[in-house]
C-alpha cells in the first residue's frame, strides 16, 4: 500500500502550528524487502497521516501528518506494535533550579511542544528529565533551548552518563579528606604543648616551676583544657554527629565509641582542674587533655588515610568508566558530524580514524583495522578487523580508518553491561560476610558494656588510685576496638577481586560466585566452543601419487569448493587462501546433496566427496582407506579428491583446538580440579579430542538438554561442580552448576544463567577466574583473622587483664594508635591484591 | 564492700542494662509503602547515620521501589545492598537514587551498609 503524494508536492512544515508537519523518522529491524509496506500500512492507518513513504535503502519513513490530529508518539506506537524499532533517541538532562511539581509539568509541556520531540517524563526524584525524540528533526540544542525558554537551566554542560555519576561521589570524598587532613593538623599541633605540659612531674624544670597542688599548675592545666576544647569539638566533631545519628536509631558505631572515650577522658580532666577538692587524694587530680587531643589526632588521620586507600580500591571500575568515549562521529544525510556519545543511535554509520576510541558496539561495514581491545577483554594483542567483523565501544582503534554500523548504543554496549555487571557484583556479599555482618550487629554495645565492666572492676579491686586506673581503663577499652576493620574486611577486598577480574576480561558476577569459585573440585568443559574452536578448519592434505604436489590438492578441492555455501567448503577455502594458494574459476560446478560436489577445473574433472560418491563413480579408493580411517579416528572429516576419475588424495577438516585449549587444562589440573569433557558427539571424535588436550573422562553422546543433568550427577558424587559453556545453548547447565562460566563472544557479554563470563574466548579465563578467587578468599580470610585477632586480643589487653600477672597496662595513647591503623591495615592488604597477576602462557 | 564500691558497681550494672535494652530491644513498627498510580509501591528512605525509616512494609509480587536519600559524608553509607535481591546501589550525597526490587515471596529481607552498620529491613507481606 503507497498512498502517498508525490513527495515533492508535501510542503515540509517543522514548526507547530502549521497544519501540516512532515518527519523523517528511522526505522530499526528492515531487513526484507516486504517491510516497508507493512510499515506504511501500519502507519497510514494512524488517525491524522496523511501520506507515509518508506525507504529501505536509508531505514527512514517520511511522514506527513496533521499534528492537530496526531500524535507522533502514536506514529511510534504503531511502528513498535508490528515489530519494527522507531529510531528516536531518549536522553535524560539533569535540570537544576526544578523544585517543585509544578515545574516538572512546565518543563514536560516546553518539551512536549518542541517539534521532534516525542515525549518528556520530568522527575523530581532524579531532577531529571527523560526526553524522548526524533534526532533527525531535533538535536540536544534545541532541548536544551526549549529548557530554557521554560525558565529552567540544565544541570551541567555534559550529558549524564556513567563518568558522571562517578564525579560527583568522588569529590566528595576528595573534600572529605581535604577536611580530616586540616583537622588532623589542627589537633597535632595543639597535642605536641599538650602532652608535654601534662605530665610535669616528668620533666625537671616544669616540677619545680608547677609543682603538684600549686596554682600555677592549675591554671596551666586550665589553658591547657581551653586549647583541647577546639581539637575536640572540631577536629572530632565527626564522633558526635556520627554518634548522634547512630543513637536516634538505637544503633552504635565507632564513632559512639570514640566519642564516648573522648568525652568521658575530657570530662575527668575538667573535675580535676575545676574541683580538685571532690578528689579524696591530691594525686586523682590528673588531667587527660593529652588522651583527648591524641585520640582525635590519630583516628582522625586513621579516617583521612582509610578514605585515600578505599579510592584505590574501585581503580578498576574507575578505569572501565574511563573507557566510555565522549564523542562519536556519525554519518547522516551524506554529512560526518560530531554527536556526543549519547546521540548515537542503533542503526548510524560512524566513521573511526586511526588513535580514535570506537565509540559504541557495532559491526564493520567498510574498511579494515587492527584494534585494541585489551581494556575490555584483557586480550594484549591488537585484533584484525575487517568487514562484518564486530567492534567494542570502549576499545582502541590503532592502524586504519573504517566505517560501521551501530549495533548498541548507550546502556545496551558491552562496556556499559561490564560497568553494571562489575557494580552491582562488588556491592554483592560474599556468604562468609553474613557471619561478619551478625557479629558486627552486637559489636559496639557489647565493646560499651565490657569497658564499663571494666571500669567496675577497677575501682572495686584495682590498685590505688582507683579512679584514675578505672577511667584509663575504660576509655582504652573504647578506643581500641574497632568495628571498622571488621566490617571492612571482606568489602573491600572483594571490589578489587572483582575489580582485577574485570581486568583481566573476567565478569564475576557476585560475591557469591567469587567464593563458590574458590572451592570448585570438578569442571565440565563443553567440547565445541570451549575447547574447540567450534568452527571447521582445514587440518590436513594427504596426497596419493608421488610427485603430486599437496598444494596441487588443495586447489582444486578449494576452487571446487568456492561455489559451494557448505561449512565444511568454506572451511577448504579458507585452508587453501591461508596456504596463499591462487583459486581458479570452477566450470560446470555440480552438488550432489549428500555425497559431494564436481566440477571442472583447468580442464580436469575434479570430483571432492564422500566414499559413496567414489564408489557411485567407479572410482576405487582402496589405497585411501587407511588415511581415512587414520582421520576419522582423530575425529576429523575427510574427503576424498578424484581428478580425471582417479583418486588423487584426501583433505580433512575439523573443528580444532584453541590454541591454549591444552595448556588451559593443564593449568587447572594443576590446580587440583579434575577436568571433565562434555560432547554431543560420538565417543570416538570425543576421545580424539579428549586426548588432545589431555582430558581422561569424557561424557560422551550428551543431548543438550541432558547437560545439566550430567551437572547434577557429578554434583551427586558430592564434589562442587562448575561448568564451562556458551551461555546460550548450555544455560540449564551453567546454571544447575555451582559456579557457571560463559564464554562470551565479542560484545555478549550479559550472560543471564552465567556466575563467571569470559569476554576473551579462551579456556584460561577459567584457570585466571579460579586463581582471581583463590587469591581474593585469602585475602578475605587474612582480613578477617586480622580485624578479629586485633579486637579479641586488644579489648582484654585494654581491660588490663594481663596486668595481675604482667603488670602491663595499654597507655589509652598507643591504643589509638592501633586503633587508627588497624582499619588502614585492613584496607592495604587488600590493595595488594591489586598487585595479582594471572599465571598465564601469553 | 565499701559504700563508693557499691554505688559504682549498682550504676555499672544499672549502665549495663541501659545499653542492652536501648541498643538490642527495638523494635520499629515500620512504615507501609505508598501504592502509586503506576503500580510501583514506593517509599523514601533517608540515609543520615541510619535508615529513615529503617522497616519498610510492601505486599509480594507487587514491583517496589526505595528511593534512597543520603545526607551526609560517611564513607560507610555510600552504598546500599539488598544481599537477597542479589541488588545494590551507590547513594551519592544529596542525590535520591531510586532501587528497584521485585518481592515475589512474603518475609523478611534486610538490607545494609556494605560494612553492615546501617540496617534496615524490608518486610513483605
Amino acid at each position: 500500500m503507497n498512498n502517498t503524494n508525490p513527495l515533492g508536492a508535501t510542503s515540509a512544515g517543522t514548526s507547530s502550528g502549521k497544519p501540516f508537519e512532515q518527519i523523517e523518522l528511522r526505522i530499526g529491524g528492515m531487513t526484507c524487502p516486504h517491510c516497508p509496506p507493512a510499515i506504511e500500512k501500519a502507519i497510514a492507518a494512524v488517525p491524522g497521516v496523511t501520506s507515509v513513504h518508506v525507504n529501505l535503502a536509508s531505514n527512514t519513513a517520511r511522514i506527513r501528518y496533521g499534528p492537530a490530529r496526531t500524535k507522533l508518539a502514536d506514529v511510534l506506537q504503531a511502528i513498535r506494535a508490528i515489530g519494527y524499532v522507531p529510531g528516536t533517541a531518549t536522553l535524560r538532562i539533569p535540570i537544576k533550579n526544578m523544585h517543585c511539581s509544578s515545574c516538572s509539568i512546565r518543563i514536560e509541556l516546553a518539551l512536549q511542544m518542541t517539534p521532534g520531540v516525542v515525549h518528556a517524563w520530568a522527575s523530581l526524584g532524579t531532577n531529571a528529565v527523560d526526553v524522548e525524540y526524533d534526532p533527525e528533526t531535533v538535536d540536544f540544542g534545541a532541548i536544551r533551548q526549549a529548557i530554557e525558554q521554560a525558565g529552567y537551566h540544565v544541570a551541567e554542560p555534559k550529558l549524564k552518563n556513567q563518568a558522571d555519576l562517578l564525579d560527583p561521589a568522588e569529590a566528595a570524598l576528595e573534600d572529605e579528606y581535604r577536611t580530616l587532613m586540616r583537622k588532623f593538623w589542627f589537633a597535632a599541633v595543639i597535642t605536641i604543648p599538650v602532652i608535654a605540659l601534662s605530665y610535669p612531674d616528668l620533666i625537671p624544670g616544669l616540677r619545680d616551676w608547677m609543682p603538684m597542688g600549686s596554682g600555677t599548675r592549675r591554671v596551666v592545666w586550665a589553658l591547657l583544657g581551653v586549647l583541647s576544647f577546639p581539637v575536640m569539638a572540631w577536629s572530632g566533631s565527626q564522633f558526635f554527629s556520627g554518634m548522634w545519628n547512630a543513637l536516634k536509631h538505637r544503633a552504635a558505631n565507632m564513632h559512639t565509641l570514640i566519642a564516648t572515650g573522648i568525652t568521658a577522658a575530657y570530662a575527668y580532666s575538667v573535675v580535676a582542674v575545676a574541683w580538685p577538692e571532690v578528689f579524696p587524694d591530691p594525686k586523682l587530680a590528673e588531667v587527660f587533655w593529652d588522651v583527648t587531643d591524641v585520640v582525635v589526632a590519630l583516628v582522625v588521620l586513621g579516617l583521612a588515610l582509610e578514605i585515600k586507600a578505599r579510592g584505590r580500591t574501585s581503580q578498576a571500575i574507575k578505569k572501565l568508566i574511563g573507557l566510555q568515549a565522549k564523542t562519536a562521529r556519525v554519518l547522516r544525510d551524506g554529512k560526518e558530524i560530531d554527536l556526543a556519545v549519547e546521540e548515537v543511535l542503533a542503526g548510524d554509520t560512524v566513521i573511526v580514524r586511526p588513535g580514535e576510541k570506537i565509540p559504541v558496539d557495532g559491526q564493520v561495514t567498510t574498511g579494515a583495522s587492527a584494534i585494541d581491545e585489551s581494556m575490555i577483554t584483557g586480550e594484549s594483542m591488537p585484533v584484525e578487523k575487517v568487514a562484518r567483523d564486530e567492534v567494542i565501544g570502549g576499545t582502541l582503534n590503532k592502524t586504519g580508518s573504517f566505517r560501521f554500523r551501530a549495533t548498541k548504543v548507550g546502556k545496551d554496549t558491552a562496556l556499559a553491561n561490564i560497568i553494571r555487571m562489575v557494580k552491582d557484583a562488588q556491592g554483592s556479599k560474599a556468604p562468609i560476610q553474613r557471619v561478619v555482618d551478625t557479629v558486627s550487629g552486637y559489636f559496639v554495645p557489647s565493646v560499651m558494656i565490657l569497658a564499663v565492666l571494666a571500669f567496675v572492676a577497677w575501682y572495686d579491686f584495682g590498685p590505688e588510685p582507683r579512679l584514675v586506673f578505672s577511667t584509663i581503663v575504660f576509655v582504652t577499652t573504647l578506643i581500641i576496638a574497632c568495628p571498622c576493620a571488621l566490617g571492612l574486611a571482606t568489602p573491600t577486598s572483594l571490589t578489587v577481586g572483582i575489580g582485577k577480574g574485570a581486568e583481566n576480561g573476567i565478569l564475576i558476577r557476585s560475591g557469591d560466585a567469587l567464593q563458590s569459585a574458590e572451592n570448585l573440585d570438578a569442571i565440565i568443559l563443553d567440547k565445541t566452543g570451549t575447547i574447540t574452536r567450534g568452527e571447521p578448519a582445514l587440518t590436513d592434505v594427504v596426497v596419493i601419487a608421488k610427485g603430486q604436489a599437496e598444494n596441487e590438492i588443495l586447489r582444486l578441492a578449494a576452487s571446487l569448493e568456492r561455489g559451494s555455501e557448505h561449512p565444511l567448503g568454506e572451511a577448504i577455502v579458507k585452508g587453501a587462501e591461508a596456504r596463499g594458494i591462487g583459486l581458479a574459476e570452477a566450470e560446470g560446478f555440480a552438488a550432489i546433496p549428500g555425497h559431494g560436489i564436481a566440477g571442472r577445473i583447468d580442464s580436469q574433472d575434479v570430483l571432492l566427496g564422500n566414499a559413496k560418491l567414489m564408489r557411485d563413480r567407479g572410482i576405487a579408493t582402496q589405497s585411501l582407506e587407511a588415511d581415512w580411517e587414520r582421520l576419522a579416528n582423530a575425529g576429523k572429516t575427510p574427503m576424498y579428491v578424484a581428478i580425471d576419475g582417479k583418486p588423487a588424495g584426501l583433505v580433512a577438516v575439523a573443528d580444532t583446538v584453541k590454541p591454549d585449549s591444552k595448556a588451559a587444562i593443564e593449568a587447572l589440573k594443576a590446580l587440583g580440579i579434575e577436568v571433565v569433557m562434555l560432547t554431543g558427539d560420538n565417543e570416538r571424535t570425543g576421545r580424539a579430542i579428549a586426548s588432545q588436550v589431555g582430558i581422561e573422562r569424557v561424557l560422551s553422546e550428551v543431548l543438550p538438554e541432558q547437560k545439566a543433568h550430567e551437572v547434577q550427577k557429578l554434583q551427586l558424587e558430592g564434589k562442587t561442580v562448575g561448568m564451562v559453556g556458551d551461555g546460550v545453548n548450555d544455560a540449564p547447565a551453567l546454571a544447575q552448576a555451582d559456579v557457571g562460566f560463559a564464554i562470551g563472544t565479542g560484545t555478549d557479554v550479559a550472560i543471564e544463567a552465567s556466575d563467571v563470563t569470559l569476554i576473551k574466548g579462551s579456556l584460561f579465563g577459567v584457570v585466571t577466574a579460579i586463581e582471581i578467587s583463590r587469591a581474593t578468599m585469602r585475602n578475605v580470610r587474612q582480613n578477617l583473622v586480622g580485624a578479629f585477632g586485633y579486637n579479641v586480643l586488644g579489648i582484654p589487653v585494654a581491660m588490663g587483664v594481663l596486668y595481675p600477672f604482667l603488670g602491663i597496662l595499654l597507655s589509652p595513647l598507643i591504643a589509638a594508635a592501633a586503633m587508627a591503623f588497624s582499619s588502614v591495615t585492613v584496607v592495604t592488604n587488600a590493595n595488594r591484591l591489586r598487585l595479582f597477576a594471572p599465571k598465564r602462557i601469553a | 564492700m565499701s559504700p563508693d564500691r557499691l554505688s559504682v558497681t549498682i550504676a555499672g550494672v544499672l549502665l549495663i542494662a541501659f545499653i542492652v535494652w536501648f541498643f538490642w530491644f527495638k523494635r520499629s513498627k515500620g512504615t507501609r509503602a505508598a501504592e502509586t498510580s503506576g503500580g510501583y509501591q514506593e517509599a523514601m528512605i533517608l540515609v543520615k547515620g541510619g535508615y529513615t525509616p529503617d522497616t519498610i512494609i510492601v505486599r509480594a509480587g507487587r514491583p517496589v521501589r526505595l528511593n534512597f536519600r543520603r545526607e551526609e559524608t560517611a564513607a560507610c553509607s555510600d552504598k546500599v545492598i539488598f544481599a537477597d535481591f542479589q541488588k545494590s546501589a551507590d547513594l551519592p550525597t544529596g542525590e535520591t537514587v531510586p532501587v528497584e526490587l521485585m518481592p515475589k515471596e512474603p518475609g523478611e529481607f534486610s538490607f545494609a551498609c556494605p560494612m553492615g552498620m546501617f540496617r534496615g529491613r524490608l518486610i513483605v507481606e
